[in-house]
């Protein structure tokens, strides 16, 4: 499957959200994440599912004015 | 001393996290200034980079408020999920709320910016909203939900102070009982200050003291100069005047 993270092209074998953080080593950390714009809140991410050609946005804190 | 939706802030201060020469530098900066409230982001984050769980890591120790932005987007979408993902990172229902309309002057959208203020007011967020000194703007803003208003004193990172007196007077005198935040384009104490003696509740600013030689002192003095303009509100200024008057008593001059 074919998807997009954070603007860069990913083969991924995940098929749920959840599963992807865990593929990318980011199970634990602290992060937030949108499906497509739109954003899916933690508790969901297990049962959210992938399919080819979608747009994932995975955040995290960073310094800001 | 301020308050954010019934919140007591302790300080005038509110201190961006950006630009500092060291994480160090930023903790100092904070501890020496006494700033409340710190300002934050979300940015992407995958593969290997750690950078952002590092910071968490520093920002927690800060001990202040966190008031992430929604920093660099441009559509009502984008601020508002932008927004939902901050609120789950920082656990904070406060949201920094800028939609950028240009990107020369990083002026806010103001049809965008009412739009998302709504949008998320509805969903529970508590929006402090980095807006003009417009007044139809800022009536729209409350409208919508909106408890305080933070109008940008010039372009963000110009330094180059409070722009637009007049209008930045009118929106204090239209609005006289709820907080009003200068966020952007403070360059120095002196004008920090100047905010102050119109009667507006807090400063939010981060290049001022991000890219000064010493950070921790700049961020020392803006703290002092709002103590001190602040108490020259409270105290009632005299009113100025265009013609000299002695201040040393006329009466018993020799030679008269």
């Amino acid at each position: 499957m074919k998807i997009i993270v954070n603007g860069d092209p990913t083969v991924s074998a995940a098929s749920t959200l959840a599963d992807l953080l865990a593929e990318l080593g980011k199970a634990n950390d602290r992060v937030a994440t949108a499906l497509n714009d739109r954003f899916v809140p933690a508790t969901l991410r297990a049962t959210q599912p992938l399919t080819d050609g979608d747009r994932v946005e995975i955040v995290a804190p960073r310094q800001g004015g | 001393m301020p308050v954010f939706y019934g919140t007591d802030i302790a300080s005038r201060l509110m201190l961006g996290t950006a630009q500092y020469p060291s994480p160090a530098i930023l903790a100092d900066a904070f501890r020496r200034s006494g700033a409340g409230i710190a300002t934050v982001s979300v940015r992407r984050e995958a593969g290997g980079d750690q950078a952002g769980q590092d910071f968490w890591a520093l920002i927690r120790d800060l001990d202040v408020a966190l008031l992430p932005n929604t920093a660099g987007c441009h559509s009502v979408r984008e601020a508002v999920t932008t927004a939902q993902m901050a609120r789950e990172l920082f656990d904070t229902n406060w949201i920094k709320l800028e939609v950028i309309g240009h990107a020369d002057t990083l002026q806010p959208d103001p049809f965008g910016l009412v739009e998302a203020a709504r949008i998320l007011t509805e969903d529970g967020f508590q929006v402090f909203p980095y807006c003009t000194e417009d007044l139809v703007l800022c009536a729209r803003l409350v409208e919508v939900g909106c408890q305080v208003l933070m109008p940008w004193g010039a372009p963000i990172g110009t330094g180059l102070g409070l722009n637009n007196l007049y209008g930045l007077r009118s929106l204090r005198a239209h609005f006289p009982d709820l907080p009003l935040v200068i966020d952007a384009g403070l360059g120095l104490p002196s004008q920090a200050a100047h905010a102050m003696e119109l009667g507006y509740d807090a400063v939010l600013l981060n290049t001022a003291v991000a890219r000064a030689g010493d950070p921790a002192a700049m961020a020392e003095g803006f703290a002092r100069a709002l103590e001190a303009g602040a108490l020259a509100h409270q105290a009632d200024p005299m009113e100025p005047r265009d013609m000299a008057a002695p201040s040393t008593p006329v009466l018993g001059m020799p030679f008269s």
